[in-house]
């Protein structure tokens, strides 16, 4: 900069003197968690989902019935919908930087997350449980 | 490189900061890095598939008839086929980010074959399972 001033933060420009954001390592170590925990989680799913094909439905119902099925299944849904709510928050802090869009983007991935995850979820249960 | 100048005439947002996709070659580490979000993507919207299936299953008979012949049907069944090999490319490539965050795997000889072995392992595994899936029904 030939005036050797500092540049002032303004709309237009990228660099706002905002500070740190704070937070963060926490949603790393939890990406990190369930990454590990949906390993086994998605082999076992993928098991699952092979030894359904070609039951017709009483005998589909019957194994998801079993209590380990339908508990392998709850922890996939339930890691798999915290994991996939980290990820999507990345890429919307990643690509949108409209600060209103990126606002509502957050909130709309957190609530798509939170619904999936209770529907698979209710689904499930109902599935087991009756 | 440049910054941002206040009082600026607007030239300073579209002029880029660094050099970026404009000028480089794209290397497979960088496909992969890419692919990984990707399928991370895939998987995400993949779930509303899920959510339907088990719904589906734990309403009624019919309801499940009718979501298994949507996804028995050709369109479902390459939707299928691309939500698993998504599946399992994420999972090969979460492994590699994982053995990154253990320190291994950045050199140059290795970096490039783990990348090639996620890309090839996550067509073998989709490959394989839905061989298995036919054969063996």
């Amino acid at each position: 900069m030939a005036t050797g001033s500092v540049p002032v933060p303004h709309a237009g420009s990228k660099l706002r003197f905002l500070g740190s954001a704070k937070s963060g390592t926490a949603d790393a170590w939890n990406m990190r968690v369930t990454s590990i925990a949906l390993f086994p989680l998605s082999i076992a799913f993928v098991a699952i989902v092979l030894s359904l094909l070609g039951k017709d439905y009483t005998a589909a119902r019957a194994e998801l019935g079993n209590p380990f099925v339908a508990i392998i299944l709850l922890l996939f849904i339930l890691t798999g919908v915290f994991h996939m709510k980290i990820g999507m928050q990345s890429i919307i802090d990643d690509y949108v930087h409209d600060a209103h869009l990126k606002e509502w983007s957050l909130i709309a991935n957190l609530f798509f997350s939170v619904c999936i995850g209770l529907t698979c979820l209710y689904a499930a249960l109902k599935l087991s449980l009756t | 490189m440049t910054h941002g100048e206040p009082g600026g005439n607007g030239l300073e947002k579209r002029r880029p900061l660094s050099p970026h996709l404009q000028i480089y070659r794209p290397m497979l580490t960088m496909i992969m890095s890419i692919a990984h979000r990707l399928t991370g993507i895939m998987l995400y919207v993949g779930t509303l598939l899920l959510a339907w299936l088990l719904i589906a299953a734990s309403t009624s008979a019919d309801a499940y008839a009718t979501a298994a012949a949507c996804v028995n049907s050709i369109p479902g069944k390459v939707i299928l086929f691309c939500f698993s090999w998504a599946l399992f490319h994420h999972l090969l490539g979460g492994l590699r980010h994982m053995i990154w965050d253990a320190g291994h795997g950045f050199a140059h000889p290795q970096r490039e074959w783990l990348a090639q072995a996620t890309l090839i392992g996550g067509i073998v595994l989709t490959v394989g399972i839905w061989g298995i899936a036919y054969w063996v029904p």
